[in-house]
């Protein structure tokens, strides 16, 4: 079987989804080996394939994941907006700074992601840091331990800590309760 | 600001994903969190390929998350959860496309001719290009740009089976279409995305990646 450019042409999309039968691809291959332009036909619409299928073509706002979550619980628990949940978020808006560190004393704290971590001492809750989803601490820009493929979200520390993250023993060590620096070696928890 | 990169075509675990939605349908409601955070991403970009605005395509995206979470019960186990995902999502940028957009499509007498055969343009190489190119912003315009420049008809097809690597029955199904008809248009896609980025990918960009002129890498 022998196939003509015009041929290759309508069906080199088929040709690289494998969508095109023994006889037809044989044809085909016999003819990329002779045929210049249609061999860069075929390089160029894998190219075109392999770029827009990696991952890294697209990139998403940062904060996005935090805004989709805390869009789905209003949504998941519209209750929780009542007027006297009003009244009362309002009243508890002025002890949001305290609470944190109330619910730290009275034990009811957020699960960390490791168990080996440390949680934080005095890391300012406004502080932004960078988190991301499979990780278990939070750093800041620029640290060396964050692994260079992290799908980063910008949050606050405090929003942070909520989620079980603790900060990194490197770029926050000096907020860890247990001070690392007698010798003990660091755990990354990356 | 943009995080560094996002994870599209990546398979997440779904051994237990039955299970998930299951306790999901029965009450346990937060589980939904779990359930969605492997194809986050995936749902923002399937909205911004088709709105190509960040606000937008959040907004499409966090609407697409609320209907899947709100429908959960109509979805059937047969089905892919990330498939069903992604069609709602494709389906409500579509129509916000439609609704705020109208500007994004085409005219009708705009749009590239789906009959007849379609020749590519000749060019002599198109050397094959390192996934770290597009770690470089400029590339990634360029490639965006020229998707955009295609019509929705292609388009739509292109985003679906090459970059939320649907399969051409789902692709066909999503859209409504024939599998005849996603065939031809997604040929057509890509054969004139290859002749919109061959010429800038056979020099400019590449005289800066490792690989320099002569020296190929293959």
């Amino acid at each position: 079987m022998v196939v003509k450019c015009e041929v290759v042409w309508r069906e080199v999309s088929n040709y690289v989804d494998g969508e095109v039968g023994p006889e037809l691809r044989s044809a085909m291959d016999d003819h990329f080996r002779i045929c210049k332009r249609c061999t860069s036909v075929l390089e160029g619409t894998q190219n075109v394939v392999h770029l827009y299928g990696d991952e890294s073509m697209v990139s998403v706002p940062l904060g996005y994941s935090h805004r989709l979550h805390r869009r789905l619980e209003e949504d998941m628990h519209p209750g929780r907006r009542t007027f006297f949940g009003w009244m009362v978020a309002a009243a508890a808006s002025v002890l949001v700074a305290g609470g944190f560190e109330a619910a730290r004393s009275s034990g009811r704290l957020p699960q960390l992601r490791s168990p080996h971590a440390q949680r934080a001492s005095s890391v300012p809750p406004d502080m932004m840091v960078l988190i991301y989803p499979d990780g278990k601490t939070f750093h800041v820009a620029g640290c060396t331990y964050i692994p260079s493929q992290a799908h980063l979200e910008s949050v606050k520390a405090s929003e942070a800590e909520r989620e079980g993250y603790t900060p990194c023993v490197r770029c926050l060590k000096k907020y860890l309760t247990q001070n690392t620096s007698s010798g003990d070696t660091p755990i990354r928890t990356v | 600001m943009q995080e560094a990169a996002t994870s599209l075509a990546g398979s997440p675990p779904t051994q237990n994903e039955d299970a998930l939605i299951e306790r999901i349908r029965n009450g346990e409601r937060e589980l939904f969190y779990e359930l969605i955070r492997p194809y986050e991403r995936r749902v923002y970009a399937a909205a911004f390929a088709i709105l190509r605005n960040e606000a937008d395509a959040e907004d499409a995206a966090q609407e697409a998350v609320l209907k899947a979470f709100r429908n959960i019960k109509q979805f059937r186990s047969e089905a892919k959860f990330s498939t069903w995902l992604i069609q709602i999502a494709i389906n409500e940028a579509r129509m916000r496309r439609r609704k705020n957009h109208p500007e994004l499509i085409e005219p009708i007498a705009d749009r590239q001719d789906e009959s007849g055969d379609y020749v590519p343009r000749d060019f002599a190489d198109w050397r094959e290009i390192p996934s770290e190119t597009l770690g470089r912003k400029e590339v990634r315009e360029r490639l965006a740009e020229a998707l955009a420049s295609l019509g929705q008809i292609y388009r739509d097809v292109f985003i679906l089976r090459d970059m939320q690597h649907l399969s051409i029955e789902e692709t066909a199904s999503t859209l409504k279409i024939s599998t005849a008809s996603v065939k031809t248009r997604l040929l057509r896609a890509r054969l004139m995305l290859r002749d919109l980025l061959a010429p800038g990918l056979g020099s400019a960009w590449f005289s800066q990646t490792s690989f320099g002129k002569g020296a190929k890498p293959w």
